[in-house]
């Protein structure tokens, strides 16, 4: 089957945060000797390069439809990524700690598209109780507060033109921070499309902070 | 790079959120239209021979940008490539749909999507909503954790 392995690989690499990283020994299929790996998981992907340093990932593993399991083996910290299927390969993997293992259990075990999307349709089923005239969330929740009347003013109820600000390849100087990323390349649709203009500028404004705040530490650093 | 293909045809078997026979024509200079039967399931595109039932090919939905094309069709291009994949379909409403569908289609999307509402909820109820399913703490969740 052809994959975008350039593609896979940018998403491997690209500069965002991860969503866990670290060095695994990883089961080889027929020799049952374990590489150690530096593993690095993104969304629904679990990438493993020779080291960090890497440029391009060694492998990945795609993590829909998989269960992690803790397992015997001679290996400490031993974990098992398990697909369905009668002739479906098991990864084992090992951590070098405890904690290492746990965290690992617990990322992947929730890293699959499946589960966000539970999540995220959940939430926003809530969300939509809420703003439909004060219906509490779901009922094992204590009581929650009575949603106010939105609470800002609504300036329009349609997305503003979303600005163009672009990472231009040429930086203005070592002084300024980062720019924005541009919004045309990944406009938001569905939940944002009902914000308000206010709630839109709060949402983003939030964004904006947070880069501000990473800015601010890494020119704090010699 | 090595990838788990049969977990990957696996996933082609799956319910899809759309399924369609489109016209698809691949990157490469010259390339012409093929019918192909093209199918979205979670944040992978897949597309099979009409009569096959093992797919081609499949691409990852992370990092892409999907735009119009007229008359009735779309392009799938991938920011860090200039490979683009056409579409054509067979009316607007057809092609209006498939837009949408694959621009939520990210696992990026969906994360957004999770930051924005918990903002929203807890907004509202000064409550955390993620709470509820034990993954509060979780980086990944974080408003710090989106793309710089």
């Amino acid at each position: 089957m052809k994959l975008n392995e350039r593609s896979l690989a940018f998403y491997a690499t690209c500069d965002a945060p991860v969503d866990n990283a670290g060095f695994l020994y990883k089961k080889g299929g027929r020799h049952a000797t374990y590489h150690r790996r530096w593993f690095v998981l993104r969304g629904n992907m679990l990438f493993y390069f020779e080291d960090p340093a890497s440029r391009e990932p060694v492998g990945v593993i795609i993590l829909e439809g998989c269960t992690v399991e803790l397992v015997e083996a001679a290996e400490e910290f031993a974990f098992a990524v398990r697909f369905a299927g009668a002739r479906e390969r098991t990864y084992v993997l090992a951590a070098e700690s405890q904690a290492a293992m746990e965290g690992w259990v617990k990322a992947l075990s929730r890293a699959s598209f499946d589960y966000l999307r539970l999540v995220v349709r959940e939430l926003e089923q809530q969300l939509a109780a809420m703003r439909a005239g004060g219906c509490p969330p779901p009922p094992r929740q204590p009581h929650a507060l009575l949603p106010k009347e939105n609470g800002c003013a609504v300036w329009s109820t349609e997305l503003p033109a979303t600005p163009m600000v672009t990472n231009a390849g040429a930086q203005p100087g070592p002084e300024l921070p980062p720019l924005p990323p541009c919004r045309r390349t990944s406009t938001p649709s569905g939940p944002l499309d009902m914000a308000s203009f206010a709630q839109l500028h709060e949402w983003y404004g939030q964004e904006i902070r947070a880069l501000r705040g990473q800015w601010l530490k890494s020119r704090a650093q010699p | 790079m090595r990838y788990n293909e049969k977990e990957l045809q696996a996933l082609s078997r799956q319910p899809a959120e759309m399924a369609a026979e489109l016209g698809m024509r691949g990157p490469k200079k010259g390339s012409v239209v093929k019918r192909r039967l093209v199918k979205l399931v979670v944040n992978f595109l897949f597309y099979f021979r009409t009569d096959e039932a093992e797919p081609i090919g499949a691409l990852l939905l992370e990092h892409c940008r999907v735009t119009r094309e007229e008359p009735s069709g779309f392009c799938i291009s991938f920011v860090d490539t200039e490979r683009k994949y056409h579409f054509e379909c067979c009316s607007e409403e057809q092609c209006q749909e498939w837009i949408e569908a694959l621009r939520r289609a990210s696992y990026e999307f969906m994360r957004r999507s999770l930051i924005f509402y918990r903002n929203e909820i807890q907004k509202m109820t000064g409550k955390d909503p993620l709470e509820q399913f034990g993954i509060s703490e979780e980086a990944r969740f974080q408003l710090s954790s989106l793309k710089a």
